[in-house]
């Protein structure tokens, strides 16, 4: 017992301990009989259980089309394949026999291995076009199929109000705000020309 | 004749290699540890097992590009580092930061401080052989923290937040309302902690006069952060350089006396404490207007148009483990030409060995635990 009361330390009466093994036992009993904010269980079974999303929560990119997959909104501009930090993303425009730009892509693949989560491309994408997905069930057993080709990037714009509803709304509007202002001008242009 | 030498000669001596694997070390953290019996009579630190040329990388990304990969430096608190790189290159470009932003800043950094606080001291405890019950009560407030974290930035730790001359989304009326909700709360889970830990017999005998740091010695060595002001030395860059609008808060210092791992551990619980005091005055005082400058606002859909004038800059901010400083070098292209990272956790490693000779062996993991190093900081 002597050893215990080394110069400077505390005297080993136990009351600290005691108090402490009454704070475990507090959380104990709370973890049966209280809601999981005021100190009950705050797990939860994951499979068969998901916590609630988050607007903002954002896990891998991708590409949003409005009517079919064969139309999708990029127009293959290569912002997002500049910006992106660690070069995951690959596009190629689509042209066609005549060698005339198509404005669509005819590649885009996105390496999920490589990409970091950032969220970059979506803030630069000028065409409101790739978007961060709330998918995180991605695991699989063999490295090629993280190497996302377009036909697999490619999600409704209804998927995309499904996951996010207030920013898909959010782009909706824009999106419309500048397609009638450019009806607006073309109008006006047409009208002007037909003076 | 070396220490070595001497000790091979009669064979009392026994060097081992502590990691990089072991669970204690953080990370990959390697220790050549020559002993003699169970008492450490020389330690080196190895390190480098987690470099990935970041500093390089920035060479070659933009400046923007650069605040997602400072996330992945000192991985527990993303927003601190984050403060740091955007206060450089705002310096660097001589951009102000609207008060708004400002102060969602000061909130985000400070809620970033529990979180690396809370969990350093639970996985201290961890180290002690205190196994995961204090560990998981800290990590059920850091949840909490942050989910507000992914409500807000998007992400849980990468955060990837801060931009130039503000940040990337504004605080809404239900992330303010969670946070004011954790504010509340948070003085009552330290209360609760610390009577679990403070006064426990058992921390304290493992604790006290264990690892001590003498002041001057701190001071020589560039020690900052807690472990520095655990030494008695009053030093938060924070009240002295008064970045951001700290210097609109009233919150206090807290120092140590002896600068054991017991001072280390109870320095983190009052600085929690001030946090707290820091984060209520800011939601009180959190104006409305703009999350980022008008002027920079476009940069974040052109991030390649922020070409800061030739140059170079400092930035410091007082990141939860220390002095974190940037040094950014511009030649006026989008890139930067040197991006160069003062890392706390690295310099504060540098006083490992003198705080552990002639200590226990057993005494070496919560000496390196009290420090509080990560190693994606480290080794960058």
């Amino acid at each position: 017992m002597k050893h215990f009361f080394k110069k400077g330390s505390v005297p080993f009466w136990g009351f600290g301990i005691l108090s402490g093994l009454g704070v475990t036992l507090k959380n104990f009993i709370d973890s049966y009989f209280k809601k999981p904010d005021s100190g009950g269980v705050t797990t939860i079974q994951y499979p068969e259980e998901k916590s609630a999303d988050f607007e903002a929560a954002r896990n891998f990119p991708f590409l949003v089309y409005d009517e079919t997959p064969e139309k999708p909104r990029c127009v293959a501009c290569g912002i997002c394949e500049r910006e992106c930090p660690v070069k995951c993303i690959h596009v190629v425009m689509a042209k066609d026999e005549a060698g005339k730009p198509l404005r669509k892509p005819a590649v885009f693949d996105i390496d999920y291995e490589l990409c970091m989560n950032c969220g970059n491309c979506e803030e630069v994408c000028p065409f409101h076009s790739i978007f961060m997905d709330h998918d995180y069930e991605i695991a699989s057993y063999d490295r090629s199929s993280l190497l996302r080709p377009m036909s697999k990037l490619l999600k409704s714009n209804d998927y995309f109000h499904k996951v996010r509803p207030v920013d898909a709304g959010k782009t909706d509007a824009v999106i419309r705000a500048a397609q009638e202002k450019k009806a607006a001008a073309t109008k006006q242009k047409d009208s002007a020309g037909g003076q | 004749m070396t220490l070595l030498d001497e000790i091979k000669k009669d064979g009392e001596i026994l060097e081992i290699n502590f990691g990089p694997q072991h669970p204690s070390t953080h990370g990959v953290f390697r220790m050549r540890v020559l002993l003699e019996g169970e008492t450490v009579r020389e330690l080196k630190p190895v390190m480098g097992y987690l470099h990935r040329n970041q500093e390089q990388i920035a060479e070659n990304t933009t400046y923007a590009g650069i605040v997602g990969f400072t996330d992945r430096m000192d991985y527990i608190n993303a927003l601190s580092n984050n403060f740091s790189y955007c206060l450089t290159a705002e310096k660097l470009a001589s951009i102000e930061v609207p008060e708004r932003a400002a102060y969602i800043r000061i909130i985000m950094a400070e809620l970033a401080r529990l979180i690396n606080h809370s969990a350093a001291v639970g996985f201290l405890l961890n180290d002690l052989g205190s196994f995961f019950t204090p560990l998981l009560y800290a990590l059920r407030e850091r949840e909490r923290i942050l989910d507000v974290f992914e409500a807000v930035t998007g992400s849980r730790m990468m955060c990837n937040y801060f931009r130039f001359g503000g940040v990337k989304r504004d605080l809404d009326e239900d992330s303010l309302a969670a946070i004011k909700t954790i504010v509340r709360k948070f003085p009552r889970f330290l209360d609760e902690f610390e009577t679990l830990l403070t006064s426990n017999e058992i921390l304290c005998m493992r604790c006290q006069n264990v690892g001590v740091l003498p002041a001057d010695l701190a001071v020589n060595a560039g020690i900052t952060g807690p472990t520095l002001r655990a030494s008695g030395v009053n030093y938060d860059i924070r009240k002295i350089d008064r970045y951001g609008l700290y210097d609109r808060f009233d919150f206090k210092v807290p120092l140590g006396k002896k600068g054991d791992v017991y001072d280390r551990y109870y320095i983190r619980i009052l600085e929690m404490r001030e946090s707290v005091k820091i984060l209520e005055q800011a939601l009180q005082a959190l104006p409305a207007g703009d999350f980022i400058h008008p002027k920079t606002a476009p940069l974040l859909r052109n991030p390649r148009n922020f070409k800061p004038p030739v140059g170079e800059a400092y930035g410091r901010t007082e990141s939860p483990k220390g002095e974190l400083g940037f040094y950014l070098v511009s030649d006026g292209t989008p890139q930067p030409w040197r991006c160069h990272v003062r890392a706390p956790s690295l310099i504060n490693l540098s006083a490992l060995e003198a705080m552990c000779l002639g200590q226990k062996i057993a005494d070496i993991m919560i000496i390196l635990g009290s420090i509080d190093i990560v190693l994606g900081e480290t080794d960058r």
